[in-house]
């Protein structure tokens, strides 16, 4: 029982939406936003994706395993602390580098944003894994 | 090499044993016995420094915030324990190699063994209070391991069980008592509360101090009424019970007992409980051990016995009786490891351990025949023996001591008496008494199983033709027991015609006597005295299965597995533990017309209630569903208006989300059978409008509070120079809080997992059924 027009919006959808989730990670930390709203809208696209066009589908466009996700998004969040300990400070402690883009413009990168990928990939991940989950049985 | 080094050394060797035993195959045992023998030769070598210096102290800084720290202190008193423990570890690391040839879990069986030999160095070489804890409870850890090495058998389980729940209920008064001397004393290390004694000793905290003290060292030296944990525990193989439970980790307690003494002796309750439960033990363990006629069991038993006569001696307390302690202690661990583990080579031999079949065994197995009987006569006491020795200093800390020195003498000969009796029963008669028909053909045992033995045993005949070899150890470790007193020890095999020697005399014949009686009686013997059977161990039992049935029944009440009914206790209990304070303790705020909503919001308000109405009317799933989105959907609206974009967005993804997972649930549904019926409803529309009420009680209450939070000042006006990021609630998610965060991170990862787990088990059973 698929939808044609929930497929073909899903279709145009899902880009947008994931498009979307990443530009609302990256502003987070200056804007309303961040890792966790972030990683919900990706979850969402592909969530988009499970009722359109099926799960097979969806996990093929994932191409990794929700699992997968938890994983890499814990240990991102947790070796984000590490730099601030190698340089003898506390865990966690944020650790910003300015990379020049052009002229005197620059980006400021931190561990933060390290961190707020991390909170992205567990979010998305565990979403998707109860949506996989629920939608197979 | 440090004292810390070696430990962690050990700690090694128990890691890598796995690895080794592999590599080695059968020559396991020989090699592992390596590094503890090494450390045991290290150790003896350092024995003239500690006699001549004193303590040696060093430390290492570990948790100082909460006063742990690796400190360690190597004197009289530790050094003898970590002679024992080394010496005695590698002669067992040895024999256990070949007691368990070829078994499929012998790399496990060795890390665990040298794990326990490294927790029990840590225990007599620890300083820190803190650390000595620690290494209390690795020790218990590990016999609950050893003791249910078998672990297919129930019966192994169940003692493992049992020595691990009572030693480690100990344990637990054990760190109270601890944290109650550093409140008193301001440190958890030794050092810093000795010179304090004085103070310890008249505080009004004392008594309790004493008694948690007590029961961690009692429990764990298996003293009356505790002691039913130690013959259960005979369930390990036969060299987890010569090593742990009669040369080593049943001495803890005392070892406690005696480090501890210069702090807490000396008073009227030390001696009283010190004394009594001592000599009730070692009656009711020699009396018992009489009664039994299984090997392990009758050693067990005995050891128990010696254990109470270690604990009277420490309660005693005079320098005559501490001498006494550290000799008997050497003697005991020398005589009672070798017997342990030449019932051990009868048990691998013969295939029994019950005395009533064994006999005759001197001519297949020579060897170990020696080595049992030289042990059997220094446990009856004999000269040239070092039993010899320990028992004169016993009578002499009897007849000596400060009070009732004619009762305890008294006590003490007949538990000597009784033990001389149990010495012929398990070292003599299965080797020199009549021979009995054992069907099997018996040979001697192999090297690894007979020299660690007749090492053992020969020491203890070593020591006792040349008691004054140990003159100057006995000194140091009675000097750090009484550091106040003047100690000068001689020892000597003979001291001429003294009391203890007419005692001595005494009690020989008297177990002669005891030993024919008891052998003419051995096949009538079982369960005579069932007397020691019931007590405490029923009581265990009947605890824990109380216990079990406290659980099973709040268990049933609790957990119906209904989703709706956690809901509803979970309600009930936050309005039970948190409205009650708020509606006693708190006037309650006073709706203020200050609030002045907005007709956009009051439209708002007006649709998440028709959300709400409908939802809860509704018979339909799906309808509840949308009817929840909407209630969904104007609170993130409303978050919107209300200067919360983050909150909105979330909301709002969060509630998609919702929504798709309700639908793919949805269908897989049954149609409602029934509707709850009224009277649950309403129930549950009383709890609901509760919870609702209380909620907004609490939301009030917060707006009117005058908060003057310079929390939340602090992080907004940190949060750019600080954080570089403009988004106060992402900064403090992401950097203030960033350990919070990755708390709850964890949570949900380990909760995606949990519901996957619970799904696809369920799907896997249906394919079953």
């Amino acid at each position: 029982m698929r939808s044609l027009i929930l497929l073909t919006a899903s279709r145009y959808l899902a880009p947008l939406l994931l498009g979307a989730s990443l530009w609302i990670l990256l502003r987070g930390h200056n804007e309303p936003g961040g890792g966790f709203v972030g990683g919900l809208l990706a979850a969402a696209a592909f969530a988009l994706k499970v009722v359109g066009a099926g799960v097979a589908a969806a996990r093929r466009a994932l191409r990794v395993n929700p699992h997968f996700l938890l994983g890499a998004g814990l240990l991102t969040a947790l070796a984000s602390g590490l730099p601030a300990l190698l340089a003898g400070l506390p865990f966690f402690t944020g650790r910003w580098i300015r990379i020049p883009v052009a002229g005197e413009a620059s980006w400021k990168v931190g561990t933060v944003l390290g961190f707020d990928v991390g909170v992205y990939l567990v979010v998305t991940g565990a979403v998707l894994l109860i949506v996989f989950t629920l939608a197979e049985e | 090499m440090s004292v810390s080094i070696a430990l962690l050394l050990v700690f090694c060797v128990a890691a890598a044993a796995p690895a080794l035993c592999r590599l080695t195959g059968r020559r396991a045992g020989w090699v592992l016995a390596g590094p503890v023998a090494g450390l045991a030769v290290w150790f003896a070598a350092r024995g003239p420094e500690i006699w001549h210096n004193g303590a040696s102290l060093s430390q290492i800084l570990w948790a100082p915030s909460v006063g742990l720290s690796l400190s360690f202190r190597l004197d009289g008193l530790s050094w003898l324990f970590a002679l024992l423990i080394t010496g005695i570890g590698a002669l067992v690391t040895l024999y256990a190699g070949a007691y368990l040839e070829s078994h499929p879990r012998l790399g496990r069986f060795y890390a665990t063994l040298l794990f326990f030999t490294a927790s029990m160095l840590g225990l007599v070489l620890a300083d820190n209070l803190l650390l000595l804890f620690v290494f209390w409870e690795l020790t218990s850890i590990s016999s609950y391991l050893l003791i249910g090495f078998d672990q297919e058998r129930a019966d192994a389980r169940r003692a493992a069980l049992q020595a691990l729940f009572v030693t480690t209920g100990g344990g637990l008064a054990l760190l109270a008592g601890f944290v109650l001397l550093r409140q008193i004393g301001g440190a958890f290390e030794l050092a810093a509360l000795f010179p304090q004694a004085a103070a310890v000793r008249s505080h009004p905290s004392y008594t309790p101090l004493l008694l948690l003290i007590l029961l961690g060292a009692f429990t764990k030296s298996a003293q009356f009424p505790f002691h039913f944990w130690l013959p259960a525990a005979m369930e390990a193989p036969t060299p987890v019970s010569a090593y742990l439970h009669a040369a080593t980790m049943v001495k803890a307690g005392v070892y406690l007992l005696a480090r501890l003494s210069p702090l807490l002796a000396d008073t009227g309750t030390w001696f009283w409980s010190l004394t009594a439960t001592g000599a009730v033990t070692m009656l009711l363990g020699a009396v018992a051990a009489l009664s039994k006629t299984d090997l392990k069991q009758i050693l067990a038993y005995s050891t128990v016995s010696v254990l109470g006569i270690l604990t009277l001696l420490t309660g005693i307390g005079t320098v005559t009786a501490l001498e006494a302690l550290a000799v008997y202690l050497l003697a005991h661990g020398l005589y009672k490891g070798a017997l342990f583990l030449t019932a051990g080579t009868i048990d691998h031999e013969t295939g029994t351990r019950d005395i009533t079949q064994l006999g005759g065994l001197r001519r297949c197995m020579p060897l170990t025949a020696a080595a049992g009987l030289l042990a059997a006569l220094s446990m009856a006491g004999l000269p040239p023996l070092l039993g010899f020795v320990s028992k004169e200093m016993l009578y002499q800390a009897g007849l000596n001591a400060p009070q009732y020195a004619a009762v305890l003498t008294k006590l003490l000969v007949v538990t000597a008496v009784v033990l001389f009796a149990v010495a012929g029963a398990v070292g003599v008669r299965p080797f020199f008494g009549p021979p009995s028909g054992l069907a099997r053909q018996i040979h001697e045992a192999p090297a690894a199983l007979w020299l660690p033995p007749v090492l053992l045993a020969s020491g203890g005949l070593w020591l006792g033709l040349t008691p004054p070899r140990l003159e100057k150890a006995v000194e140091a470790a009675v000097t750090s027991m009484a550091p106040h007193q003047a100690v000068d020890v001689h020892l000597s095999l003979v001291h001429g015609l003294t009391p203890a020697l007419i005692l001595s005399a005494l009690s020989v014949v008297a177990g002669l006597l005891l030993y024919r009686v008891h052998g003419r009686h051995l096949g009538s013997m079982r369960s005579r005295l069932a007397l020691v059977r019931f007590g405490p161990s029923h009581a265990y039992d009947a605890l824990l299965s109380g216990l079990n049935r406290l659980a099973k029944w709040q268990t049933r009440r609790l957990q119906s597995g209904y989703l709706r009914s956690y809901l509803l206790i979970t309600m009930m209990a936050v309005l039970a533990f948190s409205a009650a304070p708020l509606a006693l303790h708190r006037n309650l705020p006073a709706v203020s017309a200050a609030l002045n909503p907005r007709w956009h919001e009051l439209l708002l308000a007006a649709a998440i209630l028709a959300g709400i109405l409908t939802a809860v009317r509704t018979a339909s799933r799906l309808t509840a569903v949308a009817a929840l989105g909407l209630v969904g959907l104007g609170m993130a609206l409303l978050f919107a208006w209300l200067g919360a974009p983050d909150l909105a967005m979330t909301q709002l993804a969060v509630e998609t989300l919702t929504v798709i997972l309700l639908v793919l649930v949805l269908h897989q549904l049954p149609d409602f059978s029934q509707l709850t019926p009224r009277r649950g409803r309403l129930r549950d529309a009383a709890v609901a409008l509760a919870a609702g009420s209380f909620m907004t009680l609490l939301v009030l209450s917060v707006h009117t509070t005058n908060s003057d939070s310079s929390l939340a000042r602090y992080f907004l006006e940190h949060a750019q120079p600080l954080a570089h990021g403009c988004n106060v609630v992402n900064v403090i998610l992401t950097d203030f809080r960033a350990l919070d965060t990755l708390g709850e991170i964890t949570v949900l990862a380990v909760a995606a997992v949990g519901v996957y787990a619970l799904v696809r088990l369920r799907m896997t059973g249906e394919q079953k059924r």
